[in-house]
């Protein structure tokens, strides 16, 4: 282990811990993941194909849905900020700011995981919408990144971040 | 309903959707807009293991991201059932490209020649399934975030270790497409 502690992972849907969670709520993020799984799958952001194309820069498609979802998204938090809104249980929303450190861990990770990214064609919401999908082998490739997320657990320590 | 619906909806329309999730889930609960965080909450409560990166309550962080994801499963077998089966309908200049690499079925979602069982038995569908999906467990958690985390909730929020993810996630994405897939696919 080292002396001084690691940056808390802080990126994809770790934050806002809750001790109760209640039932009503699962429900509310089931629905919400029901919904973007058909997203996914009617926006063929989950083809390999469509990954293909991409990266070839041969349609403005997937830019076209990436940059309108990050516009959508910031007017959001724009919105949700400058009216101060609080979320369904009364608190006061807040996104916490990631830590950038010296950044290797950013740059490296997201090189490996773009490495994965083309060669799966899937990032991981993807990945098990194409299992739902019917692409059943991609069960093999989930669980195999798991085996990688272990890896990671297992090497970080040593790792610069 | 129109026709788009069931088809490959626009971009204009998937795009923003997808957006919509960041505000429906800070509003639902305070919670961020991200998927590979369930990687680890899936090892965390499956694999026990001494590991510190794994010693945390799953349950309370990341209870209602698992559930968000066993919905996309769901989804996304919803959404493949309405309407007829149709084909991806990528550019000829792509089909093209693909074809050079000896990518022959464009039926599915994922080319049949990589993404079946039988395929998993060969050396170009194994690197694609399973050396593809360590890539993208060991490089998601590396980032601190997958394509929803960073590009999208991150650069919604102006974070700049979101954009270095990003600009990550294409160098890799693009040395693999032009580097590592022709000769993985074609050669083998």
């Amino acid at each position: 282990m080292t002396d001084k502690p690691l940056p808390d992972f802080d990126g994809c849907g770790t934050s806002g811990a809750d001790e109760n969670i209640r039932p009503a709520f699962l429900l509310v993020y089931l629905l919400l993941g029901v919904a973007f799984g058909v997203v996914l799958t009617r926006s063929e952001v989950l083809s390999w194909f469509r990954i293909q194309e991409m990266f070839y820069f041969q349609s403005f498609r997937m830019y076209g849905i990436i940059g309108s979802a990050v516009a959508t998204a910031a007017v959001s938090i724009a919105l949700i900020k400058a009216v101060a809104l609080k979320s369904a249980d009364g608190k006061p929303i807040v996104i916490p700011r990631k830590t950038l450190g010296s950044g290797i861990s950013y740059a490296a990770g997201g090189t490996i995981f773009g490495l994965g990214w083309a060669l799966t064609g899937a990032c991981p919401g993807p990945l098990f919408a194409l299992i739902g999908n019917g692409v059943t082998v991609m069960i093999v490739a989930a669980v195999s990144a798991l085996a990688g997320t272990w890896v990671y657990g297992w090497l970080r320590p040593n790792l610069p971040h | 309903m129109t026709s788009w619906f069931y088809r490959e909806w626009p971009w204009y329309v998937a795009g923003p959707l997808i957006g919509l999730f960041v505000p429906a889930l800070l509003l639902a609960g305070n919670k961020v807009f991200g998927i590979s965080g369930n990687l680890r909450h899936l090892c965390s409560a499956v694999l026990p293991s001494r590991l510190e990166f794994f010693q945390y309550d799953w349950k309370s962080k990341g209870l209602w991201n698992l559930v968000f994801l066993a919905g996309v499963l769901i989804g996304g077998f919803l959404g493949s059932h309405f309407g007829a089966p149709y084909a991806i309908n990528i550019s000829p200049a792509t089909v093209a490209a693909l074809n050079h690499s000896g990518i022959h079925d464009f039926s599915g979602v994922a080319p049949h020649e990589l993404f079946t069982w039988h395929a998993l038995l060969t050396l170009r569908g194994f690197i694609s399934i399973v050396v593809g999906g360590l890539l993208v467990g060991f490089g998601t958690q590396y980032a601190g975030g997958c394509t929803s985390g960073h590009a999208i909730s991150g650069l919604a929020n102006f974070e700049l270790p979101s954009l270095i993810a990003v600009f990550g996630f294409f160098a890799g994405g693009l040395a693999a497409t032009y580097f590592i897939l022709p000769f993985v696919i074609g050669r083998i």
